[in-house]
């Protein structure tokens, strides 16, 4: 028995090293942004072991709608490489810092052809099995998004039965507390009835 | 006074249609292939019936949540007109059926008055629903006053 579980831990020690685990990135959610400011995409990630020389970070763009991706923006063995040819050129840049799992990118100058999806995926190796995670950027005109439909007329039709449910709480809350008060100044009265009452009969005692 | 009592339940009921139906049917204006207002935008062209959301703008929102409330305070009226019949001491008055009541023909006016002001200049002709809003206005406000008016007897 001991010796089967030695054999296994050295088996497991021996493979232990070259097994890639699982790495973990992550990136926002949603981006929004304005036409024609900058945005900076943050991604980072997971790993159990240490940042690696070989750690690298790639950005893909795919268009809202476009069923392909691009690459936008690349870093590996301690260079960073960006799109110097297509739709982002001159307009990316890889301001994240790797050594301290940061792989972010600035875009500037946002158009609103930018919509779209941005993907990050990390690898450090050994390290490579993880799933690459996807920020929405979402470009506005003015952050002023116009009224949904349907949601003026919900709001005037909670306000005005709000407020009747209020005045009916308030009324019967009115009553309560002036039923309340009568209730204590009668009994006040008829205590001192009872005291007068009382020092009549000692006084005629 | 059972008479007296149908009649003002038949008005009161007879309000409280108009209005739903008023509310609920999208016909206030007539387009030339088609009606519009209060939800839907509906029309027939050579490629056949479509119907997409009505005028957009935030007056057709007042309109609509001031229908509905006269629709919600009509029918709480109703419910006060029950409760009070029953409950209210001899030669009471109804006041909450009457004060829901004329709110709710408050309400009808005001959605009607902003949907004549409000309405593009493009469309031509009013529709039945439209009508309907103007007939319930006058008819929920009798109906509040007569509440108003009315003594509990027995």
């Amino acid at each position: 028995m001991l010796r089967v579980l030695a054999l296994a831990s050295v088996v497991l020690l021996g493979i232990a090293p070259q097994a890639s685990q699982a790495i973990t990135v992550y990136t926002s959610w949603e981006r929004h942004a304005l036409v024609g400011s900058d945005v900076r995409l943050s991604c980072s990630f997971f790993s159990w072991r240490f940042v690696s020389e070989d750690v690298s970070f790639t950005w893909r763009y795919r268009p809202d709608g476009s069923r392909d991706s691009i690459s936008i923006a690349h870093y590996a063995g301690g260079e960073a490489y960006t799109d110097n040819k297509g739709a982002f050129k001159d307009r990316v840049e890889f301001v994240g810092n790797p050594k301290r799992r940061d792989g972010s990118i600035l875009i500037k100058n946002l158009d609103f052809s930018d919509n779209g999806t941005f993907t990050c995926d990390a690898k450090n190796p050994p390290d490579i099995v993880g799933r690459p995670s996807s920020v929405r950027l979402l470009v506005f005109e003015t952050f002023l998004v116009p009224i949904q439909a349907g949601v003026i007329t919900g709001a005037i039709i909670g306000v005005v039965l709000g407020l009747l449910v209020l005045i009916v709480v308030i009324y019967y809350l009115m009553r309560f507390l002036v039923a309340r008060r009568v209730f204590s100044l009668n009994v006040s009265k008829h205590g001192k009835k009872k005291k007068e009452g009382s020092q009549q009969r000692q006084i005629k005692v | 006074m059972l008479c007296i009592l149908l009649g003002v339940l038949a008005l009161h009921l007879l309000v409280f249609i108009l209005l739903i139906v008023s509310t609920a049917s999208s016909q206030w204006s007539l387009e030339k292939e088609g009606h519009t207002d209060l939800w839907y935008n509906c029309h027939s062209d050579q490629n056949g019936y479509h119907c997409l959301q009505a005028s957009t703008g935030d007056w057709i929102q007042a309109v609509q949540a001031l229908m509905i409330l006269a629709v919600v305070f009509c029918f709480v009226s109703l419910l006060a007109f029950a409760y009070q019949l029953f409950r209210l001491f001899k030669g009471g008055r109804f006041y909450f059926t009457s004060i829901f009541q004329i709110l709710a023909s408050v309400f009808v006016m005001c959605a009607a008055i902003i949907y004549t002001v409000m309405r593009p200049k493009s469309e031509r002709d009013y529709g039945y629903s439209y009508v309907l809003a103007w007939v319930a206005f006058p008819l929920s406000l009798i109906s509040g006053l007569i509440y108003l008016i009315l003594r509990k007897k027995d």
